[in-house]
């Protein structure tokens, strides 16, 4: 038997309760096969609801929450394992098949020291002694790159970053030595540069244990660097399968061609950036007491305008989003509208002050109040600020709707029967109905789709132009500054390391930080990860 | 989760010792202000000893003069003063109506409550967490389901009316068990436990359904934490998943409802103790009530709120120590 893994028309589905409607059987994934050869990497690939982590759990005969595994076979070394028992099911994993999770923060339990849960299935299926096992992962941890091996196992998972548990985690998978990992998502969760060192350390890992794997993300450019065969997903059913190479150089289909093209044009930035509608003077800022998570930040945002903050996590982005909004008096600094300083907090700022700025958040699913409709959502500033009622707040809202390209139809929708996209668009427009001169748009596009993301960019960059809305952008995807931006302001630990307009500051010479964050975004190309790292010298900087 | 980690400073090394002693000094404070409570309480309360105890026809002289046998012409903060430093030293004063020292008499009818509690205390916890943790194991099947119908009906009953149900079969109709459960001194350890066997049954009844269903619904929170799908996918046993992957995760909310509990066992007793005729605290307090013999009443409040205070504490100190971000920090 060539194949380590062969799926064979496989079919999955679940019960959905749509809301006010009787429960039905909905199909996740259908006539889904591949073959997957020891040693190979398998990249899925697709938006979220194309059924690539469904696949992927089916491969360990797993299904989260309500998914039911309805037809086909995944046989492993020749036997079907969605036939076997709970007991032989059991025996499989955390030995010949591996999972390592999206998020590894909730994946490891916070209550048991790290290598007692890396080593924890070895020991249970008998497969090595403790010391052995220890021994094994001391290793696997030096493979990966993980600081201290030999006594990094002892500490808790809160004690380690993010980067860390993720490598952890791949570290977990592989201690049996198992046949077959599956990755989802290890590296979408983080930083930009965090991302680098994971990718580069699973890929290791990969070639020096020989295991096969399955690597799912939503990331084109991702896969490209580890896959030797990409599945492009959609709607559950195959759109293109085939060498990476293929795949990424010569697509089939046109679906597949819009994500290889999704690398976003460049957009020219405006030409006169003098005058400011927002000036951002010598802010420092921190959380009770502590020491200042923002540390003489001066920013400006010339009117009608975008102005792109960049930076990792941790870097003070969000929290400068704060001190503008008020939420966050700084201890030191002020910020000027047209000139003018507003009041440090919100409590006193005048409503018309607050009126003129509005945030867009990441989570459109946690910023939307799941318990009101669409009309009572962006009703409530049109009521608040202009103190419109009945027929001409409906009026207004419907006109709002329009201009967010979704139309009356979706007045007296509750924000569960929206999509991803559709939650965004609506927050954009609670934010437009403010009528507001400064939009903060806090990663409005990071957890969404990159079709799905464009569409919402476009919709902003339109919205720009009719209303003359100027934004602050919060963001860590150098793709979107450079499609979206007129400035850009790079920030790390607090600081504005690099400030200018777009041109400038994405061109040489650069600053050693914004050299290094510039590199490690991911190019839709074979080989950039090989490239990228020869030319590091310092991987672990 | 800054909720988890509240109340830490930054770059503090033992936020862990730092908490517990924050939280040992706000029981004590907490148990002074009680103190002041229950005297003002009891202060604030109509009706007078001296007039109870000598009956209407009692000329205002001899009324007057009682009042100052026992020291009721002192003002309030000095008769407090004199109470808490007596409490400090052990010293409840004596009783009114018994004319006998208060801490001797309590501590008989202190070690006899405490006695019983224990025994229903050893037997209910263990049962319960076992029960929750079958009935978790068996989600949504017959067992979780005869488990949850029978620790609804057994709180739904109340509970003298278990305690006469006990007292009907088991001593009446089968006569296996001994009604009164009347202790006294010198009785040995296995002729008490015999004796006590029909009212900690009984306590047992009404305190293992809360724990239980905490401990369930505690557990299944967990269940549905991405590190227990982690430990699915290790193939792990579910016995597994629950004991070393759930349970230490869960261990804050079970241990409140157990002490919660515990302290019921002490304090909340008295119907059983009435309806099996117990010699402890409850019935003591109560007999206190109807005669108004406040040094008692005030001794007996005192003792409880210790007992209410200190396990709370206990729970919550244990909750602090069970959070790895405290007992290990970065």
């Amino acid at each position: 038997m060539a194949e380590l893994l062969s799926v064979r028309d496989l079919r999955i589905g679940a019960i959905s309760h749509p809301p006010g409607e009787p429960p039905r059987e909905v199909t996740l994934v259908e006539g889904v096969s591949f073959d997957l050869a020891r040693g190979k990497v398998l990249g899925l690939i697709g938006e979220s609801g194309a059924g690539k982590s469904t696949i992927g759990l089916a491969t360990l005969a797993h299904g989260r929450g309500g998914v039911r595994i309805t037809g086909g076979q995944v046989l492993l070394d020749g036997t079907d394992i969605l036939s076997l028992g709970r007991r032989d099911v059991n025996r499989l994993r955390g030995a010949r098949v591996c999972y390592v999770a999206q998020s590894a923060a909730a994946a490891f339990n916070p209550a048991h020291r790290l290598i007692d849960q890396v080593i924890e299935a070895t020991l249970l299926r008998g497969l090595m002694s403790r010391e052995a096992a220890r021994a094994r992962a001391v290793h696997l941890f030096d493979i990966l790159g993980l600081p201290d091996p030999a006594s990094f196992g002892d500490r808790f998972p809160h004690q380690v970053s993010g980067g860390q548990l993720q490598r952890a985690m791949t570290a977990m998978a592989l201690c049996p030595n198992p046949a077959l990992i599956v990755f989802d998502e290890p590296t979408t969760a983080l930083d930009v540069t965090t991302q680098l060192d994971v990718l580069a350390a699973i890929k290791h890992a990969i070639e020096v244990t020989g295991t096969a794997a399955i690597y799912i993300t939503h990331d084109l450019a991702v896969v490209a660097q580890v896959a030797d065969d990409i599945m492009v997903l959609r709607h559950g059913r195959v759109v293109e399968y085939g060498p990476a190479r293929q795949i990424i150089d010569a697509p089939g289909k046109d679906y597949t061609r819009a994500l290889v093209s999704a690398q976003r044009t460049t957009r020219a930035e405006a030409a006169d950036q003098s005058g400011a509608v927002l000036e951002i003077d010598g802010v420092s800022a921190g959380y009770g007491g502590g020491a200042n998570v923002l540390e003489g930040v001066s920013l400006r945002l010339p009117k009608g305008q975008t102005l792109a903050i960049v930076g990792e996590s941790g870097s003070g982005k969000s929290t400068l989003a704060r001190v503008i909004t008020g939420l966050l008096p700084p201890a030191t600094g002020r910020v000027l509208f047209e000139g003018a300083p507003l009041p440090p907090s919100a409590a006193r700022r005048d409503r018309d002050q607050l009126r003129r700025i509005q945030l867009i958040y990441q989570m459109a699913d946690t910023a939307l109040n799941p318990r009101q409709t669409v009309r009572e959502l962006i009703g409530r500033p049109l009521g608040f600020y202009f103190g419109l009622r009945g027929a001409a707040k409906t009026a207004r809202v419907t006109q709002l709707l329009e201009q967010i390209e979704m139309g009356r139809g979706f007045l007296d929708r509750y924000p569960a029967e929206l999509s991803g996209g559709q939650k965004q668009r609506v927050a954009i427009a609670r934010a437009l109905a403010a009528e507001p001169e400064i939009i903060l748009c806090d990663e409005p596009t990071s957890a969404l789709d990159p079709l799905v993301a464009e569409g919402i960019l476009r919709l902003l960059a339109r919205l720009r132009r009719e209303t003359g809305v100027s934004y602050l952008f919060i963001t860590h995807d150098l793709g979107i500054v450079r499609a979206f931006a007129d400035s850009v302001a790079i920030m790390h630990r607090g600081k504005v390391v690099r400030a200018g307009r777009k041109s400038a500051a994405l061109s040489p010479p650069f600053d050693a930080y914004t050299a290094r964050l510039l590199a490690c975004v991911p190019e839709m190309r074979l080989g950039w990860l090989e490239e990228t790292l020869a030319m590091r010298k310092d991987p672990d900087q | 989760m800054p909720s988890q980690t509240a109340g830490v400073r930054r770059g503090d090394r033992h936020p862990l010792a730092r908490l517990v002693v924050r939280r040992l000094a706000l029981s004590i404070a907490l148990l002074f202000a009680v103190s002041i409570l229950i005297f003002g309480g009891l202060e604030a309360m109509p009706g007078d000893f001296a007039t109870t105890y000598l009956g209407q026809s009692a000329t205002p002289a001899a009324v007057a003069n009682l009042r100052a046998q026992l020291g009721l012409d002192q003002p309030a903060a000095t008769r407090y003063l004199d109470w808490m430093a007596g409490a400090l030293r052990g010293d409840f004063g004596t009783s009114w109506a018994s004319r006998g020292p208060v801490s001797e008499q309590i501590g008989q009818r202190l070690s006899n409550s405490l006695f019983l509690a224990g025994v229903a205390a050893a037997i209910s916890v263990p049962l319960a967490i076992l029960l929750g943790v079958v009935s978790v194991r068996f989600r949504d099947r017959a067992p979780d389901r005869i488990i949850n119908l029978a620790s609804l009906a057994a709180i739904s009953l109340p509970e003298f009316f278990v305690g006469y149900l006990l007292i009907l079969f088991f001593a009446i109709r089968l006569n296996l068990a001994t009604f009164p459960a009347t202790v006294h001194e010198g009785m040995g350890l296995l002729e008490r436990l015999r004796v006590v066997a029909l009212p900690v049954t009984g306590l047992v009844f009404v305190v293992l359904a809360h724990m239980m269903r905490m401990t369930r619904a505690a557990l299944i929170s967990v269940m549905s934490s991405p590190y227990v799908e982690t430990a699915e996918l290790k193939g792990l046993s579910a016995l597994r998943i629950i004991l070393r992957h759930a349970a230490p995760n869960a261990v804050a909310p079970i241990v409140n409802v157990i002490a919660l509990n515990l302290a019921y066992l002490v304090v909340g007793v008295v119907v059983i103790e009435v309806v099996f005729v117990y010699p402890g605290m409850g019935q003591y307090m109560v007999d206190a009530v109807t005669v108004r013999d406040m040094p008692v009443v005030q001794a007996c409040g005192l003792i409880f709120a210790a007992i209410y205070i200190f396990l709370n504490m206990l729970a919550d100190i244990i909750a602090i120590v069970a959070n790895p971000r405290l007992r290990h920090p970065r």
